[in-house]
């Protein structure tokens, strides 16, 4: 599904990813966990085309499609989906009508047909209840005002709205109330399946007792220093990540 | 009237100037050299069906060969009307209208300023007078050209517990003003005075207010939200004057604009002044651009760039058109809203 090759790229001129490399097969959720500035969020940006961001080299492609090359709105339509660390405020557009724009910006850019109202209207409800959101908050604009939690909660929804095939979740967990982490991982896990990869940034192996990752990545100094099964964060959550900034 | 009487004896020196203090950033006399001949009469069989017909179960029209209209509102009356001012070709036109919304009587007003291509030069002069416990929505439409100059200047005066509320939404025009100063009596009177521009190219436009409290108890609520592309310019004169002994006074001003391009400007001048003691007025001003944060947290979802910031400046204008009071103007102000920024 995601293959990143060697990839470097800078902010301002400075690098941050330094010939980082990645695979992660179709259907598998990946852990990356590193120290803070590692480049987490940057390798987010890069895979998602945010400018600033520059690319000086390698490659990164999906099902064998250059992402690179495409526009973040085209590489949403690809199905490639982040979840914010943090999370933007969207004054006076109200939460579904944003959705339902970006659901059929979607479809269009795929070639499908627009999402009929009453169509939509019932799966954002099936879906809000599912997540615990109060439909009446779908309503406000998205993200004003909202809590740090509901935030994180509402890049979920959008998530489980927009059915993309490759997930990305930056720091979900953090801001999240222990009910609210439970339900935002039901949501996560209710959309494994073998033709979606995800990939999972924390800092907390809480998180990874819920969302089970099948590889764990140590990310610092902007490469992939170490990668092993779920035990390896069990490690660094014993022992941090001392022995790997050395490595780095 | 100055501007009136400029019209009539095609005298530009009789003009208001950037020598002007409430004038400088709309400067007329330097702009219009020569003033055009009077308009005209207008064919009005040929003028085909205004923005708010369907709303209004009557219209006036100001225009060449008829420049005033007179609206009575009789005490206890109820009436939804719209007022054309229909400017054509290279001409010069001088409009007034009274209007008298008696005591306890409502009036929903649908103003539309109607320019075609030409060079013209308008003026409308309104005397609007709210007696006791009346009741007026003002809402007014400038679709400009871009080569008319257009100046629409409001006199507006309210009895005790009157309702005015006013939106005002234009595109602007080579030179354009729309002026309003309400003589505000305290006395539990309210006034709501909001606008929305979007400017582009090169046109201009200037809203300007004076709203004067004279008395006790008075409320005033001011909303004014912009955006200007390409070389456009948005003047923005908001004045509020609490006089000696208008106590309880609630006025709140808010100014807001995005500025889209390196060569648009935005000039806004909000002033309280506030001669009473006990009074709760604020005033908040914003210039400023696009969120990129928002635009690429917006992309990341799907949205094609244009559509993210074409959603995102819609948004920021249509808080104007959610305060209107009569719901059913909002949809076709924001449909209207929408056109040009698709434009
Ligand atoms: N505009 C910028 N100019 C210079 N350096 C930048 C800029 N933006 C980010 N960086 C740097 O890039 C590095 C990586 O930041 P990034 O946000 O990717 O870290 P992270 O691994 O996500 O950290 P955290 O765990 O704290 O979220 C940091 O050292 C950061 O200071
Ligand atoms: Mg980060």
């Amino acid at each position: 599904m995601l293959s990143i090759s060697n990839l470097r790229a800078e902010v301002d001129g400075n690098e941050i990813l330094k010939g980082l490399s990645l695979e992660v097969p179709s259907g598998e959720v990946h852990a990356i966990m590193g120290p803070n500035g590692a480049g987490k969020s940057t390798l987010s940006y890069v895979l998602t085309g945010r400018e600033g961001y520059e690319v000086t080299g390698g490659t990164a492609t999906l099902d064998g499609e250059d992402l690179l090359a495409l526009d973040p709105a085209e590489r949403a339509a690809k199905g490639v989906f982040l979840s914010f660390q943090y999370p933007l405020e969207i004054p006076g557009v109200p939460a579904l009508t944003f959705i339902r724009t970006a659901m059929n910006a979607q479809r269009k850019a795929r070639g499908e047909p627009e999402v009929s109202a009453p169509e939509f209207l019932k799966l954002a409800k099936a879906t809000a209840a599912a997540l615990k959101i109060e439909f009446d908050m779908l309503k406000r604009a998205l993200n004003v005002g909202f809590s740090g939690g509901e935030k994180k909660r509402m890049e979920i929804f959008q998530m489980a709205m927009l059915s993309p095939r490759f997930l990305i979740l930056d720091e979900t967990d953090s801001g999240l109330d222990i009910d609210a982490l439970r339900i935002v991982s039901d949501g996560v896990n209710a959309m494994r399946s073998p033709d979606r990869s995800m990939l999972v940034i924390t800092h907390y192996q809480r998180l990874l007792d819920y969302i089970k990752p099948d590889r764990v990545h140590v990310l610092s100094a902007g490469r992939i220093v170490a990668s092993g099964g779920p035990e390896l964060a069990l490690e660094l959550e014993r022992e941090g990540y001392d022995k790997y900034a050395r490595a780095a | 009237m100055s501007i009136a009487s400029a019209l009539k004896a095609r005298d530009p020196a009789q003009l208001p100037s950037k020598r002007d203090e409430d004038w400088r950033w709309t400067d007329l006399r330097g702009l219009l050299r020569v003033l055009p001949p009077p308009a005209g009469p207008v064919d009005l069989a040929g003028l085909g069906t205004g923005p708010f017909d369907a709303l209004a179960t009557q219209t006036h029209i100001l225009a060449g060969g008829r420049e005033a209209v007179e609206i009575v509102v009789p005490a206890q009356g109820e009436a939804t009307l719209a007022l054309r001012v229909v400017s054509r070709g290279e001409a010069a036109l001088s409009t007034r209208a009274s209007v008298r919304v008696g005591r306890g009587a409502k009036l929903r007003l649908f103003e539309s300023y109607e320019g075609d291509a030409g060079a013209y030069v308008t003026h409308v002069g309104l005397e609007i007078v709210l007696e006791e416990g009346a009741a007026l929505e003002r809402i007014v439409l400038a679709a400009d050209g871009d080569d008319g100059v257009l100046v629409s200047q409001a006199q507006v005066a309210l009895g005790a517990r009157a309702e005015y509320g006013q939106t005002v939404v234009t595109s602007g025009a080579r030179r354009q003003r729309l002026e309003t100063a309400v003589d505000h009596p305290g006395a539990d009177a309210k006034v709501r005075l909001d606008g929305a521009y979007l400017l582009a190219g090169k046109r201009h436009a200037d809203l300007t207010t004076v709203v004067r409290h004279l008395g006790v108890d008075g409320t005033t609520s001011q909303l004014a939200k912009g955006v200007v592309r390409d070389q456009a310019r948005a003047i923005f004169q908001g004045r509020i004057v609490v006089e000696e002994g208008a106590d309880r006074t609630d006025a709140r001003m808010g100014h807001h604009a995005l500025i889209l391009s390196d060569q648009a400007e935005v000039d806004a001048r909000p002033e309280l002044l506030i001669h009473a003691d006990d009074v709760q007025c604020a005033h908040g001003n914003t210039i400023g651009r696009l969120d990129e944060e928002a635009l690429f947290y917006m992309r990341q979802r799907g949205l094609p760039e244009a559509a993210a910031r074409g959603l995102l400046i819609e948004a920021f204008v249509g808080e104007v058109a959610d305060r209107m009071w009569n719901e059913a103007a909002r949809e076709p102000i924001r449909a209207w809203l929408a056109e040009r920024l698709a434009g």
